[in-house]
């Protein structure tokens, strides 16, 4: 049995146009609106896939405003059973204290009886791009830490990770507890059913507050890239198009064999 | 000194984004009064790496050996970097923007109590040192200062062009095999699958690249797009979504994280344009996209365009190019 931590960040949705405060502190999701990153919706359906087969309990963490909540009640939605928010602007947090303020729950957690054997994050987050709080949680809470998984098992006291790296695919056989972070691609979350949605609602989230204060990123400000100029011509719409491009292949002498 | 961690390929050679690095590195140095530039490289330095790090300037070459980083393990390995950078005394530490990169540097710079910047593009100043990196995807840039010693850093793959430097350097490779602690490999890799026949070598080298995105659907959709490929003599290079989908191999990424390619032509199909996909491709001399978004970025920054469904388009050209070909 292993109960399984997953962290999950609200951020921003980059697919349109990308919109800064007025502090360029962060990105303005008001009008784009918020998501889960695909490598946390990862990370929760493997926690959900992990807990069906071995039993124990999947319960999510997020580090953000109150509207963080929609955040977690996705995860509660397709299988998580207990949330916690650290109700704070995790625009003013640093890696190091997200890691810090994660241990800190998973450490209150556990003096309570909640002991989280495994603990999945996202490999990075979708906004800040880190690259580093799994890794720096490992080390507050002493546990090994595989990077970038795609694929996790458990079994009895040995979690299994497989992560594609430069020479093919490599595996982990690391005991527990440990830390493993997720890289997108390796399972298909699932949506919510109508009923999970409903009981997401009626869960309690434990709200807690920061156990320390932060250090903060070393963040000087957000600017955006600037535009880049089109020239683009435009040879046509579907099929109809091919004759034009296969004109513009011999042109340049691409077709020629 | 300025210490960078040199990724070797499977024949030993230095990966493109390693010498990437390297150069960055030099750049650093130069606007620092010409502190040495350093590398360390986990495993064998052969002759065909010393004279390629030789060539781009580096003064000493550390080759970590011994048992402890025969397999790979991200504490393992960072901390027997960490300990050549303490026998070194770096005042940088740094690797390409790879996964392996910044795993190894989110490490190194916990340990040594430290903050790590990812995905850097450039730097802006030295005092403090400042450096801009990409933060949301690559649709907004982050000023962030790198104050402490040892900065830690990676550089985001492709973001400058590596090239040798003026005087090269005299490489002398110094063996150290740093004790590594057992905690520190607990987590290590205990095997790896056979990897897959890479030929990102003619996917950087071809004349023609056919593209192929997310909007080719499925793991099914690539077979007008192989058509098309076969037909053009083209190599096929594909998206990030492709890749972690599966639906193709990673050594067919072109991008940050995967091959820079150049050919002639380049043929996306597919593909929106993110930042990371540009890097890679955006020294093809001319862009033909085919895309059913007329606002996508891939769109609007190509030389042609074709606005449509990708599998309506490509069959069309296939038939197009038989036909003529009589
Ligand atoms: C640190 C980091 C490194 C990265 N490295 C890389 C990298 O090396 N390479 C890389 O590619 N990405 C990389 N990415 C990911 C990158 O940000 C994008 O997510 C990715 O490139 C998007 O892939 P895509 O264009 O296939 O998919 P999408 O962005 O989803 O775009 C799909 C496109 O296909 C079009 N489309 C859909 N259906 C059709 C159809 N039937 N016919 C025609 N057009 C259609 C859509 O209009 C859209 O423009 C990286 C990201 C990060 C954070
Ligand atoms: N504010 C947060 N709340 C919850 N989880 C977070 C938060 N920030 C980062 N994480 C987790 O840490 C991972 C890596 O983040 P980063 O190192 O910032 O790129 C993310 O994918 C999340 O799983």
């Amino acid at each position: 049995m292993a109960d399984v931590l997953v962290c999950v960040k609200r951020v921003p949705d980059s697919s349109s146009e990308v919109v800064l405060t007025e502090d360029a502190q962060a990105v303005d999701g008001r009008y784009a609106g918020f998501t889960t990153s695909p490598h946390e919706e990862c990370a929760v359906e493997l926690a959900v896939q992990i807990t069906a087969a071995t039993g124990g309990e999947v319960s999510v963490l997020t580090l953000g405003d109150a509207d963080a909540v929609e955040q977690l009640r996705s995860a509660l939605a397709v299988g998580a059973t207990a949330a916690t928010l650290v109700e704070t602007d995790a625009s003013k947090l640093g890696p190091a204290d997200v890691a810090r303020e994660v241990a800190a729950v998973v450490r209150a957690h556990e003096a309570g009886g909640t002991p989280h054997e495994l603990v999945l994050l996202g490999n990075d987050a979708a906004d800040s791009g880190d690259f580093q709080v799994g890794i720096r949680l490992a080390y507050e809470l002493g546990r090994p830490v595989v990077n970038g998984a795609k694929v996790v098992s458990v079994e009895g006291d040995t979690v299994t990770a497989h992560v594609d790296g430069p020479e093919g695919v490599e595996t982990y056989r690391v005991p527990l507890p440990a830390v493993v972070t997720i890289r997108e691609g390796g399972v298909e979350p699932r949506y919510p059913s109508v009923p999970g949605r409903m009981k997401a609602k009626k869960v309690a989230i434990e709200e807690r507050t920061l156990s320390a204060e932060p250090t903060g990123p070393k963040r000087v400000r957000l600017t955006l890239p600037p535009p880049v100029p089109s020239n683009v011509q435009v040879l046509g719409e579907g099929a109809a198009a091919a004759p034009a491009v296969v004109d513009l292949f011999e042109e340049l002498g691409v077709l020629a064999r | 000194m300025i210490l960078t961690l040199v990724e070797k390929d499977l024949e030993g050679a230095a990966v493109d984004v390693s010498l990437e690095a390297l150069t960055f590195a030099r750049r650093l140095s130069a606007e620092g009064g010409g502190v040495p530039v350093d590398a360390v490289v986990v495993g064998e330095a052969g002759d065909e790496l010393r004279k390629e790090l030789a060539a781009y300037g580096v003064r000493t070459i550390y080759q970590v050996g011994g048992d402890g980083v025969a397999a790979y393990s991200g504490a393992g390995w960072a901390s027997a970097i960490l300990s050549v950078r303490k026998e070194a005394n770096a005042v940088v530490v740094m690797a390409a923007g790879t996964d392996r990169g910044n795993e190894l540097m989110a490490h190194l710079a916990t340990r040594a109590g430290v903050a790590m910047a990812a995905n850097v593009l450039s730097f802006d100043g030295l005092s403090p040192f400042t450096v801009t990196r990409q933060v949301v995807g690559g649709a907004a840039l982050e000023e962030m200062v790198l104050d402490q010693r040892p900065a830690v850093f990676t550089v985001a793959g492709h973001a400058v062009e590596a090239s040798p430097a003026e005087v090269p350097g005299a490489a002398d490779v110094v063996p150290v095999a740093p004790e590594i602690a057992a905690a520190d490999l607990v987590a290590r890799v205990v095997s790896t699958e056979e990897p897959e026949a890479d030929e990102s070598g003619s996917l950087k080298s071809a004349r023609v690249v056919v593209g192929a995105g997310r909007g080719a659907g499925g793991p099914d959709g690539f077979t007008d797009l192989l058509e098309l490929t076969e037909l053009l003599g083209a190599a096929l290079g594909v998206s990030r979504v492709v890749t972690s989908a599966g639906w193709r191999p990673h050594h067919e990424q072109v991008g940050q994280t995967g091959s820079r390619i150049s050919p002639e032509l380049y043929i996306p199909c597919g593909i929106s344009g993110a930042i990371q996909h540009w890097a890679g491709c955006s020294s093809a001399k001319t862009i033909l996209a085919i895309n059913t978004d007329p606002e996508a970025p891939m769109v609007t920054r190509a030389t042609y365009a074709v606005i449509g469904d990708l599998h309506e388009v490509v069959p069309a050209i296939n038939e197009e190019i038989k036909r003529r070909r009589g």
